[in-house]
C-alpha cells in the first residue's frame, strides 16, 4: 500500500513542480496579443485566399487592428457585411468599397479564332506562353489551359471545353484575385458587378493594330474609336489599338455595346432591348452623322 | 579514353544527315524581314525609316546599353515599313522590312575571298570593331560577344577555348564550316586571344567529326598556342560549363561566370564572324544554316542573309515534306518548335529540322517512378524531378536553394525521362520565376 502512496506522491510532486515551472516560463515569455485581433479573425471568413492582398486571414485581422484607418484594407471575399462587422469591433467606419467580379477579357472561341497550330506541350498556360503567342493568330488572347481554373479556390471558374475559354461562375466568384495574378496573358479583370450584376466590358486585350486584330479574330476589338466617340460619359479611352471602359464613368447606358463593329463589347445581364435586330447599322449611321 | 564532362550527359542518336555536304549561298530573297531583337539583351532602335535605300552592311538598328547587338541590313534596296513581325520567340516584335533591290555592298566592305592573317590593331580595337559588327554568340545563345570578352573588373581570362563540339543532334553548320573555313577560324582564334590577353587556346571538338580534328590538328600547328582536343560524344558537351570542365578540369562554381575559373568560350561560328569583321569590315548579315530531317528531300548546309524566309530555304532543301509534324528552330534537343514557318533567319538560327509527324508527337505525361535516370543525366548535377515539384507547387524558396537557376535547359531530364514528365518544361518555368525574384530582392 506504502508503495502506491510513495509513487502518487512522487509522481505528483513531479507534476505539480513541472506545472510550476511551466507557469513561471509561460508568464515569463508571455506574448501579448491583442484580444482583438481574435475577434476580427473569426468575423472573417477564413478562406485564407490571399485576395486582401495578406497571406492569410489571421494576417489581415492583425493588420486590421494595427492599421488606423481601414480605409485602404478589405476582404474582397467578406465584402461590405464582413468589413462593416470588422469596423464595428475596432470602433472605425469601414470604406464602402463596391462589389468586384472577375472578367474574362477574351471572346476567342474556337469559331471566331480559328486555330493556326497545335500545341503539344505541358498543360499549363504559363508555360505555353514562354514558348510563343498561342495556337491562333492572336498572341493576346487565352490560351485556354486552364491556369486561372487551377489557381481558384472557389471553384469559381471553368474552362468551357467547347470554346476552350474559361468561364466565371458568378454566385461563387469572390473577387480575390488568384485567377488574375495566375492569368499569364492579363485577360481576366476584376470590375464592379454593378446594379443587378450589368456590366459592359471589352471582351479583348489584342493590342495589334485593327487589320492584324481582326484577320486573327473576328470578335477582335480594331480600335476603330466607334465607341469612344458615341460614349457620353467619357468612359472609353483608346490605346494601343484597344478599346478600355472605366468602370467608374460608365453608367450602363449601352450605346457602345450597339456601335461596335465586331461585337466584342459585351453587356451582361441587361433585358433584351426592344428594338431588335438590327439597330447595330442604324445607330452607326447616327453616330457618324 | 576521350575528354569528357564529369557529371551526368546523355548520347541522342546523331542523325547527322547533311554532314559533308558542301555550303551553298542562297539566292538573296525578293524581300526580307530583320527583327530589331536577335540577341539577349536590349532591343535595337531602328536608325532606318519607310522609304530609305540601303545597302548591304548599312546600320538598320542601333544598339541601346551595353547588352545589346547593332543590326545590319543583309541586303540592298528599300525599306518598305517597321512593323511588327513573328520571329522564332512565337510573338510578333518589332522588326525592318526591305525590299531587295540589286546586290549593292557598302565600300568599306572587303568582299575578297583573300585570306588576311595580319592584325595590328590593339585589344580596344579588336573589340570596338567587333562590337560595331553587331556580333553574338552564333551557337544560338546569342549573346552579345564583345560583353563576353570584356571580362568583369578583377577578372582576367587564362585561357579561351573554341566550342567546335556540336553536340546537337542533326545540327552540321559548325562542322562544315570548320572544314571549309578552318584558315579564318583560326586567324579568328588568334584575333580573340589578343583581345582578351591570352596566350592559350584549346578547340574542343566533338571525336564524330574526326575530319575537323585532323584538319585543325594539322593547321594548329602554325598558330602557336592552339591546340585542339577530340571530345567524347556525349550531349550537351557543347554547354559552356561542361565543355569547360572537359578541357580544363576546372569546375564553374555555381551561379558565377566562366570567367571565375579564367575561361572564355567562343563558338567556331563566332570567331568566323570575328575574323570577317576584324580582317574584313565585314557586319554580321549572314550565317550558315543546317535545314534537315529524317523526311527533308536533301538536307543540305545553307548560306542565307539575316531576313531571309525559312521557307526560302526549305525550299532549298525540297520544300516542307507531307509528313511533316513540327519545324524546329536549333536542333532536337534544344531547339524550339515553331508557331509558323513564315518567319526571317536571325543570327541565332543554327538549323531547321523538319520533324515528321510520328516522331513529333508528345506522349501523355505519367507519374514520376521516382527512377531517378533524370538526376543520373543531368550535367549540372541537379535533382529535375524535385524542381519539376517545386516549380508545380510554386515553392519559390526552396526551388532557389535547390540551385534551380544553374539549369542550362540541356533537355537531358525530359528526354531521358521513363514517365514523359515535361521536366524542363516546369524548370524553365520556375528558373524564369526564381531569377525574377532574385532580381527584384536586388533592387
Amino acid at each position: 500500500m506504502s508503495v502506491i502512496l510513495t509513487a502518487v506522491a512522487t509522481l505528483g510532486a513531479i507534476g505539480a513542480g513541472s506545472a510550476g515551472i511551466l507557469y513561471l516560463i509561460s508568464q515569463k515569455f508571455k506574448v501579448e496579443e491583442d484580444p482583438r485581433i481574435q475577434e476580427v479573425q473569426d468575423a472573417l471568413p477564413a478562406a485564407n485566399c490571399g485576395g486582401c492582398g495578406f497571406p492569410g486571414c489571421a494576417a489581415f485581422a492583425a493588420a486590421c487592428v494595427k492599421a488606423e484607418s481601414l480605409e485602404e484594407l478589405n476582404c474582397p471575399v467578406g465584402g461590405q457585411e464582413t468589413m462593416d462587422r470588422v469596423a464595428a469591433i475596432l470602433g472605425q467606419t469601414a470604406s464602402k468599397t463596391a462589389k468586384k467580379i472577375a472578367v474574362v477579357r477574351c471572346s476567342g472561341t474556337c469559331e471566331e479564332r480559328p486555330r493556326l497550330n497545335l500545341y503539344d506541350g505541358a498543360t499549363n498556360c504559363s508555360i505555353a506562353a514562354a514558348l510563343y503567342g498561342g495556337d491562333t493568330g492572336c498572341s493576346f488572347g487565352c490560351l485556354g489551359l486552364g491556369d486561372c481554373e487551377e489557381s481558384c479556390a472557389f471553384d469559381a471558374i471553368h474552362i468551357n471545353p467547347e470554346t476552350m475559354l474559361p468561364e466565371v461562375v458568378e454566385d461563387k466568384c469572390t473577387a480575390c484575385g488568384a485567377c488574375v495574378k495566375a492569368c499569364p496573358k492579363d485577360i481576366i479583370e476584376l470590375r464592379k458587378q454593378g446594379p443587378k450584376s450589368r456590366r459592359i466590358y471589352v471582351s479583348c486585350v489584342n493590342k495589334d493594330k485593327g487589320a492584324a486584330a481582326k484577320k486573327a479574330c473576328n470578335v477582335a476589338c480594331i480600335g476603330c474609336g466607334k465607341c469612344q466617340q458615341v460614349c457620353p460619359f467619357d468612359a472609353i479611352t483608346i490605346e494601343n489599338n484597344l478599346a478600355y471602359i472605366d468602370d467608374d464613368k460608365c453608367r450602363l447606358c449601352r450605346k457602345c455595346v450597339v456601335v461596335c463593329p465586331t461585337h466584342s463589347i459585351l453587356e451582361l445581364h441587361f433585358p433584351p432591348r426592344k428594338e431588335t435586330p438590327p439597330p447595330a447599322k442604324e445607330e452607326a449611321a447616327n453616330a457618324t452623322a | 579514353m576521350l575528354k569528357s564532362f564529369h557529371i551526368g550527359g546523355i548520347h541522342p542518336k546523331e542523325n547527322k544527315l547533311s554532314a559533308g555536304m558542301a555550303i551553298q549561298p542562297i539566292a538573296v530573297p525578293a524581300q526580307v524581314i530583320i527583327p530589331l531583337s536577335q540577341h539577349i539583351g536590349a532591343p535595337c532602335q531602328p536608325v532606318v525609316k519607310k522609304g530609305d535605300k540601303v545597302k548591304v552592311g548599312t546600320l538598320i538598328g542601333k544598339s541601346v546599353g551595353f547588352v545589346s547587338a547593332q543590326i545590319y541590313s543583309s541586303v540592298s534596296g528599300t525599306v518598305l515599313k517597321i512593323d511588327k513581325a513573328m520571329d522564332a520567340s512565337g510573338y510578333k516584335r518589332d522588326a525592318v522590312f526591305i525590299k531587295v533591290e540589286e546586290d549593292e555592298w557598302e565600300e568599306h566592305i572587303d568582299r575578297s575571298e583573300a585570306l588576311v592573317t595580319e592584325c595590328n590593331l590593339t585589344a580596344k580595337e579588336i573589340l570596338d570593331k567587333i562590337a560595331a559588327a553587331g556580333i553574338v554568340g552564333m551557337g544560338g545563345a546569342t549573346f552579345p560577344t564583345h560583353v563576353k570578352l570584356t571580362p568583369p573588373p578583377g577578372m582576367k581570362a587564362e585561357v579561351l577555348i573554341i566550342n567546335g563540339v556540336e553536340c546537337e543532334p542533326y545540327l552540321t553548320s559548325d562542322h562544315q564550316l570548320m572544314m571549309e573555313k578552318s584558315d579564318e577560324i583560326l586567324v579568328g582564334i588568334t584575333i580573340v586571344m589578343k583581345a582578351l590577353n591570352v596566350q592559350k587556346a584549346i578547340i574542343g571538338i566533338e571525336n564524330n567529326k574526326k575530319d575537323a580534328v585532323a584538319l585543325f590538328t594539322q593547321k594548329a600547328k602554325a598558330y602557336p598556342g592552339i591546340g585542339v582536343q577530340p571530345l567524347k560524344v556525349q550531349y550537351p558537351q557543347g554547354g559552356e560549363k561542361q565543355l569547360i570542365d572537359a578541357l580544363t578540369g576546372r569546375q564553374v562554381p555555381s551561379g558565377a561566370l566562366p570567367i571565375s575559373v579564367g575561361a572564355v568560350v567562343q563558338n567556331v561560328g563566332t570567331l568566323f564572324a570575328v575574323y570577317e569583321a576584324v580582317q574584313k569590315n565585314k557586319p554580321l548579315v549572314e550565317r550558315v544554316v543546317t535545314v534537315t530531317g529524317k523526311e527533308v528531300q536533301c538536307p543540305c548546309n545553307l548560306r542565307a542573309r539575316i531576313g531571309t524566309p525559312l521557307t526560302t530555304l526549305i525550299d532549298a532543301a525540297g520544300g516542307v515534306p507531307e509528313s511533316t509534324g513540327k519545324v524546329i528552330s536549333g536542333g532536337p534537343m534544344m531547339g524550339k518548335a515553331l508557331a509558323s514557318i513564315d518567319i526571317p533567319v536571325t543570327k541565332g538560327t543554327s538549323g531547321i529540322l523538319i520533324v515528321p509527324t510520328l516522331e513529333a508527337k508528345r506522349k501523355a505525361m505519367k507519374d514520376c517512378i521516382r527512377c531517378g535516370k533524370c538526376v543520373q543525366v543531368c550535367p549540372m548535377g541537379l535533382n529535375p524531378t524535385l524542381l519539376m515539384t517545386l516549380t508545380e507547387y510554386e515553392v519559390w524558396d526552396r526551388a532557389e536553394k535547390n540551385a534551380i537557376t544553374d539549369c542550362i535547359e540541356c533537355g537531358s531530364c525530359s528526354y531521358t525521362c521513363p514517365a514523359d514528365r515535361p521536366l524542363l518544361d516546369y524548370i524553365r518555368l520556375g528558373k524564369g520565376k526564381v531569377n525574377g525574384i532574385i532580381r527584384a530582392r536586388k533592387n
